[in-house]
């Protein structure tokens, strides 16, 4: 059992994962370990399999093969084979706190009840306590000024920035990012890249998929590049942005602006 | 006495009626309600065997006339054993009948929800029932208002027909007083009047309620 061993120490740990859609093998045979306190990045072209393997970490997609542990704990299925009875993968699953491309606030909740409303009704937690828990994280992310507003009246960066609290409420184990800012304006991008920035500097565990590349040097731990479903390159980001092993990543940061040593 | 004045000497009845009315009218759509709140829940997905059965009981009551069903349980059920009065029966076919209509309002609601909620709702450990009364029902009810609030109209409306299996409602009342002392015109006029001012009544309501629905963004639909 030295596997599980390994397993325990990662925040998230995926071993010999596959997937396919319809004969098609969108993720082959992908093994990813992400540290406690790790900000890892995947970066690869359109239709690579990022978001699958993103959504593969808290079963929103099910694998075909492979494991994936959260804190050590095995997600979706046991290791006998058993499918996971749906309310204990609710459980593991609320240890990934996931943010949105779309950002997919609640739009009948206002701001702070968006936040308060996983850890009342998922997690049990008091109403009091939740709402503590949600000023403090509204605070973090710079919307404390907008605990009524509903998620009509915000701006893309503003929501984005709730999606992030909300995520943040659960305490989770690991924040998962799919594309934070391509929905948003070019001017909003920078103050949810720096709320972003700001958790990394704080120890968050993050797995966060972003075609910014500059964003992506200067905050990961490490950097996973993805083609047709297979990781071809890892590395720091020192590494991978200034000498990439393959051609392959090399013409991609070409098209791709490759950033300036932060 | 003119015919007027009869009519003012039966208030009392007119009251009585009245008053039946709406608490047949209160009962049935709360009933209704659930029974529509209930069968979207059920029909949402997980359960497969249950869909088709469950569509087709909700397409075959859209499908027939109120009044059949009402001969059909009152005159009907006692034949198989099953004796419930009138009023009772009369609650119960307008719950079942409009709850159908409720839960049809719902559903067409439900296939255009946002798919991206629901994966947050996921990825927030929320369970299927958890999601569907915390996030689903609330946003499906707040979205259909209008065509709740139109439905709630054909219910009152539907209550006249109880007339015919005896219920003293309002439309029973001026049915009789009509019948007794001859002023058909004068009484039904009467009952009209009784009946748009709950319609006026429950339009203002659920205009009222828009509010709530406005705020959140939902007042497009
Ligand atoms: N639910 C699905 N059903 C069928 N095919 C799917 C599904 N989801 C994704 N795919 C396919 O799997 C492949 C990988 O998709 P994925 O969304 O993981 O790519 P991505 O790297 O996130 O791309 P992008 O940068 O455009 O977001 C694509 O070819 C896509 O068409
Ligand atoms: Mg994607």
């Amino acid at each position: 059992m030295s596997e599980a061993n390994t397993s325990e120490t990662a925040a998230v740990s995926i071993r010999h994962l596959s997937k396919s859609f319809d004969d098609v093998e969108v993720l082959r045979d992908v093994e990813l370990e992400v540290k406690t306190g790790e900000v890892v990045t995947i970066i690869g072209s359109s239709g690579s399999g990022k978001s699958t393997l993103l959504r593969c970490i808290n079963w929103l997609e099910k694998p075909d093969r492979g494991s994936i542990h959260i804190a050590g704990q095995r997600i979706g299925v046991h290791d006998d084979g058993r499918a996971m009875p749906v309310r204990e993968l609710a459980k593991v699953r609320a240890k990934t706190g996931m943010v949105f491309q779309g950002f997919n606030l609640w739009p009948h909740l206002n701001v702070l009840h968006n936040v308060t409303e996983a850890p009342i009704h998922v997690q049990g937690k008091s109403k009091r306590e939740a709402e503590a828990l949600a000023k403090a994280l509204l605070d973090k992310v710079g919307m404390s000024h907008k605990h009524d507003s509903y998620p009509n009246t915000l701006s893309g960066g503003q929501k984005q920035r709730v999606a992030i609290a909300r995520a943040l409420a659960m305490q989770p184990t690991v924040m998962l990012f799919d594309e934070p800012t391509s929905a948003l304006d070019p001017e909003l991008v920078g103050e949810v890249l720096a709320v972003i920035k700001d958790l990394s500097a704080e120890g968050y565990t993050m797995v966060m998929v972003t075609h910014e590349m500059a964003f992506a040097r200067a905050v990961s731990d490490q950097v996973v590049f993805l083609e047709k479903g297979l990781i071809i390159e890892r590395a720091d980001p020192e590494t991978f942005f200034t000498t990439p092993k393959t051609d392959r990543v090399r013409k991609f940061l070409e098209n791709h602006d490759t950033p300036s040593p932060a | 006495m003119s015919n007027w004045e009869i009519l003012w000497q039966a208030r009392d009845e007119f009251l009585i009626g009245f008053w039946r009315t709406l608490e047949i009218f209160g009962l049935s759509i709360a009933g209704a309600f659930l029974i529509g709140c209930g069968l979207l829940y059920l029909l949402e997905g997980s359960r497969k065997r249950l869909t088709m059965p469950l569509r087709i009981f909700i397409d075959a009551m859209r499908m027939l006339p109120f009044l059949i069903l009402v001969y059909l349980l009152y005159y009907g059920l006692p034949s198989v054993g099953i004796r419930l009065d009138a009023w009772w029966t009369g609650v119960g076919a307008l719950a079942v009948y409009h709850g159908t209509y409720f839960a049809e309002i719902f559903r067409s609601n439900r296939l255009t929800f946002p798919p991206g909620q629901i994966e947050a709702a996921k990825a927030h450990g929320f369970t299927k029932s958890k999601m569907f009364f915390r996030l689903i029902l609330p946003q499906v009810i707040m979205q259909t208002r209008p065509l709740l609030g139109n439905q709630l109209i054909y219910a009152l409306k539907d209550t006249a027909f109880l007339v015919i299996i005896t219920v003293r409602e309002l439309t029973a009342v001026a049915n009789s007083l009509s019948s007794t002392y001859f002023i058909p015109t004068e009484a039904f006029i009467v009952v009209i009047g009784f009946y748009w001012a709950l319609s006026v009544a429950m339009e203002i309501i659920i205009k009222q309620c828009g509010r709530f629905s406005a705020k959140r963004g939902f007042d497009n639909v």
